[in-house]
């Protein structure tokens, strides 16, 4: 197995793989080496304490009592694993089945383990042992079937998770039998987290075992495991502590080893993932402000370390809004819009860093500002709509609550004052002001949506910022949506970025529209001459690749071949050159400049696409 | 080259309330050969409907014909043999391929569920099934995680298609998907029903995307199908209100932002 750098680095793994190789050595080397040792009676040295010769003393017939626990390590640990290897098992099996089986088979199995986990499970195994009978082989079976519900359950929790996707439904459609989606898809799916939990459930057996054995419920003289020795060697404590220690200490670092094993692993699993990067320097202070502007930003640039290197999702992007004005950012996934906005309201995620020549927002210096002042400033001059209503309400708090924070936070309001103003809040978005008592799960989706709209409003913020907000939501929703946006903007003056992949939309309510590719922006067009005024070859063939309800059936939709650039090996020259139907070599090797054709539409591409083509899209509609 | 006749077909979902029906008595009829288009908003049952002809979903009530045939799926046996009729696409391209398979192992398994093929037989059918749906066959032995969402749509397009269904379910396959590669998708679909003559069942919430592969459309509502019709009707002459609501709100990029306010 490939551990990751993590799991080398740390101290405690390499603690953690010192102790199981030494329980492996003396499982494997003990008997051989000390067998002999531990196994000759010596009628001269009877319950003798620690000597040169004994270390650890001798017990009842005289036999070396360091020999006996290093012996011991082999069936210590065997039995220990049998156990935890037929209770996992069978514990795994009748749990994951849950995922395949018809839906009374799913009851009864799950219904079942509900039962067993009632049971506590040390209880279990002493009352099983006795029914089995004292011995081995009991007291193996016994631990086994007291570990079988807890496995069962968690398996069934984690199959849960595979049996609700799309791919297991796929396959039971295709008519894949039982067994084959049992032992293909969930069991690989769900292998890791159990493989975890098998381990720190080995630790936890072992004490278990050696407490069985110690009972006289597990292994029986003349055999012996460290639960026996210490059980014997108990009788004389008091007079001679060793005897009864070594055996209990062995046990305790067995169980810590497996512990640690399980831990580290886990800490891998968890940790799998970029390593965090020192914090950004503060940005150097942003360029002349110009005057009139709610947004600001000049050469944005966000790096984000990812497992393969660092990439520059956004690269060198400006922008800039007016009050009141609507600006739609639209691109493809992973063309850096969300990250864009992401960087402008300082919500990156970890270990990105961004860069940028200027930033002001409502006319102030973001990088002049103090860490506090510039979150105040955030926080009370720019909103964000997410994408995903259902997420970014918290669903333990009432409405009212989560109107009133900000501005409780940041503006000293009173509760009063605030449960006013999130009532007029709520009526501007055209809800009633009684939602502020209800949570979010009893609202619908376009209802949540609202509720995100009348939160961002309760600041009276100069920038509003909406992530896809519409995109999870239904189309005669959407229309609400939108228009609720217009009426907004107009009334407060606010400026509204959004953000959409829908080219329609954005193009249908907004201003301005920049198309973004790739990182970078390479339009910036009227939102009228979108359909058929656009320049760059891109934002030609995104429109046209829209499916119009006019539009001839007959005929394939146009498409874009090929697919967008790997971030990691950025090309020196236009990023969508390698798609592009107007590429000429030079294209490959510098990256276009912007052209001006007047104030409002710029693009960046060194062959725009002429605008007589466009007398063609105009004749057909 | 499957005709699919659905009548009176009602689904509940258990702990909601006994009123309320996700699918409410819908009957719908797909000729063999023709794609029906089923829009509606989320919630309103389509893929309640989709998961209750292929048995995914219990039906209260109802019946499903394919090929004059009754469906059944009680038996692994039953769904076996539906299975090689009717095969469904899903609408979420994370999670419709199994993380650890790659292309390759996804396509043949599908492949050999009903008839066994030798290691070359096995290759050259992953090629064809991939180049089926526009696949480069250099990316067979992907991991879904190495793949964008347009190629793990296809893949799972791959796959359904790997039994040589008669009728493919494709349950909002493009929801997920930017606009430029939803066209080469949509583009697939009409393209495999041409050169397949499969039926499609095609469901999705957007309009547009909808009609441009349908034959007819079927409009459904609250578990209730409120209009059919063949979609040059529907979108020239809409009958329902909610069929004119959902053509009114589509957006286009013909409209002005100034005409939009005041209508």
């Amino acid at each position: 197995m490939c551990l990751p750098s993590g799991f080398r680095r740390s101290p405690i793994a390499w603690a953690t793989a010192f102790m199981l190789a030494s329980l492996v050595a003396l499982a494997v080397a003990g008997p051989m080496v000390w067998g002999a040792a531990a196994d000759r009676p010596d009628p001269s040295v009877v319950l003798r304490g620690p000597s040169a010769a004994h270390p650890f003393g001798t017990d009842g017939l005289g036999r070396d009592l360091l020999a006996r626990v290093l012996t011991a390590t082999r069936p210590s640990l065997l039995l220990a694993l049998a156990a935890v290897l037929l209770g996992a098992g069978s514990g795994i099996i009748v749990g994951s089945c849950t995922a395949v089986l018809g839906r009374r088979g799913r009851r009864l199995t799950a219904g079942m383990i509900n039962l067993l986990l009632a049971f506590p499970a040390l209880l279990v195994a002493m009352f099983l042992a006795v029914v089995f009978g004292a011995g081995t082989a009991g007291a193996v079976l016994a631990l086994a079937a007291a570990g079988v519900p807890g496995f069962a359950r968690l398996a069934q929790t984690l199959a849960a998770g595979v049996a609700g996707t799309d791919h297991l439904a796929a396959a039971r459609v295709l008519g894949l039998r039982r067994h084959r989606l049992l032992w293909r898809h969930v069991l690989p799916n769900i292998a890791e987290p159990l493989l975890l939990s098998a381990t720190t459930a080995a630790g936890t057996t072992l004490v278990a075992l050696s407490g069985l054995s110690f009972l006289g419920l597990g292994v029986q003289p003349p055999g012996y495991d460290w639960g026996l020795l210490l059980s014997q060697g108990l009788d004389r404590i008091y007079a001679e502590p060793l005897p009864a220690l070594a055996p209990g200490l062995a046990v305790l670092y067995a169980a810590l080893a497996f512990q640690l094993l399980g831990e580290a692993l886990a800490g891998s699993v968890a940790r799998r993932g970029p390593a965090p990067r020192a914090p950004a320097p503060t940005p150097p202070p942003s360029g002349p402000a110009e005057d009139g502007l709610v947004l600001q930003v000049e050469d944005l640039t966000v790096e984000l370390p990812t497992p393969g290197g660092t990439i520059q999702p956004v690269r060198g992007v400006s922008l800039s809004l007016r009050p009141g004005e609507a600006v739609g950012l639209v691109g493809e996934s992973g063309s850096g819009k969300t990250l864009t906005a992401l960087a402008l309201a300082d919500l990156l995620p970890h270990g990105a860093r961004v860069s940028r020549r200027t930033l002001r927002l409502l006319g102030a210096d973001l990088a002049a500002l103090t860490p506090k002042e510039r979150d105040r400033h955030l926080a009370t001059g720019l909103s964000m709509i997410f994408q995903n209503p259902a997420s970014a309400l918290n669903p333990s708090l009432r409405i009212g609550t989560q109107l009133t924070e900000a501005v409780r936070a940041h503006r000293g309001t009173s509760r009063a004052q605030a449960t006013a103003e999130a009532a007029d809040a709520l009526r501007r978005v055209a809800l009633s002001p009684a939602l502020l008592r209800s949570r979010p799960y009893q609202l619908s989706g376009g209802q949540r949506q609202r509720v995100m709209i009348a939160a961002g409003l309760m600041t009276r913020p100069g920038l509003i910022i909406a992530d896809e907000p519409t995109t999870a939501l239904d189309v005669t929703v959407q229309r609400q949506i939108t228009r609720l946006l217009t009426d907004i903007r107009r009334d407060t003056s606010a400026a509204l970025l959004f953000i959409s992949h829908d080219i329609a939309l954005v193009g249908e309510f907004c201003e301005r529209v920049l198309v973004m590719y790739a990182g970078t922006i390479v339009e910036a067009v009227p939102a009228d001459r979108l359909a058929d005024g656009a320049r760059h070859p891109y934002t030609r063939a995104l429109v046209a690749s829209v499916p119009d309800l006019a539009a001839d059936r007959g005929r394939p939709l146009p498409t874009i071949g090929g697919g967008p650039p790997d971030p990691l090996v950025p090309a020196p020259g236009c990023p969508f050159e390698p798609r592009c139907p107007r590429r000429q070599d030079h294209c490959a090797e510098q990256a276009p400049p912007w052209q001006d054709f007047d104030a409002t539409h710029r693009v960046a591409c060194w062959h725009p696409e002429p605008v007589t083509a466009v007398l063609k899209t105009v004749a057909r509609s | 080259m499957t005709h699919l006749q659905v009548t009176g077909l009602t689904v509940r979902h258990p702990g909601s309330r006994a009123s309320l029906a996700a699918v409410d008595g819908v009957s719908l009829e797909i000729p063999s050969g023709t794609t029906l288009g089923l829009v509606g908003e989320s919630g309103s049952g389509k893929s309640s409907l989709a998961g209750a002809i292929v048995g995914l979903v219990p039906a209260q009530g109802g019946r499903v014909l394919i090929d004059g045939r009754e469906a059944r799926t009680r038996t692994v046996r039953d769904r076996r043999r539906l299975g090689r009729l009717v095969q469904v696409v899903l609408q979420d391209p994370d999670t419709a391929l199994d993380p650890r398979m790659t292309a390759r192992q996804t396509l043949v398994e599908a492949a050999t569920v009903f008839r066994r093929l030798d290691r070359a037989a096995r290759a050259a059918r992953v090629t064809e099934l991939l180049g089926l749906v526009g696949l480069d066959p250099r990316l067979a032995d992907r991991l879904p995680r190495q793949l964008s969402g347009g190629q793990r749509q296809r893949v799972s397009l791959a796959r359904a298609l790997a039994v040589d269904p008669g009728l493919l379910i494709a349950d909002e396959i493009t929801s997920a998907l930017d606009v430029s590669v939803q066209a080469s998708v949509l583009n697939t679909i009409r393209e495999l029903q041409r050169r397949l003559g499969l039926s499609v069942l095609f469901i999705g919430h957007n309009l547009p995307a909808v009609c441009h592969v349908s034959d007819t459309v079927a409009v459904m509502r609250h578990g209730r199908i409120v209009e059919s019709a063949p979609t040059e009707t529907i979108l020239r002459t809409p009958q329902h209100p909610y069929t004119r609501a959902l053509l009114a709100s589509v957006p286009s990029l013909g409209t002005s932002p100034s005409e939009e306010r005041t209508s």
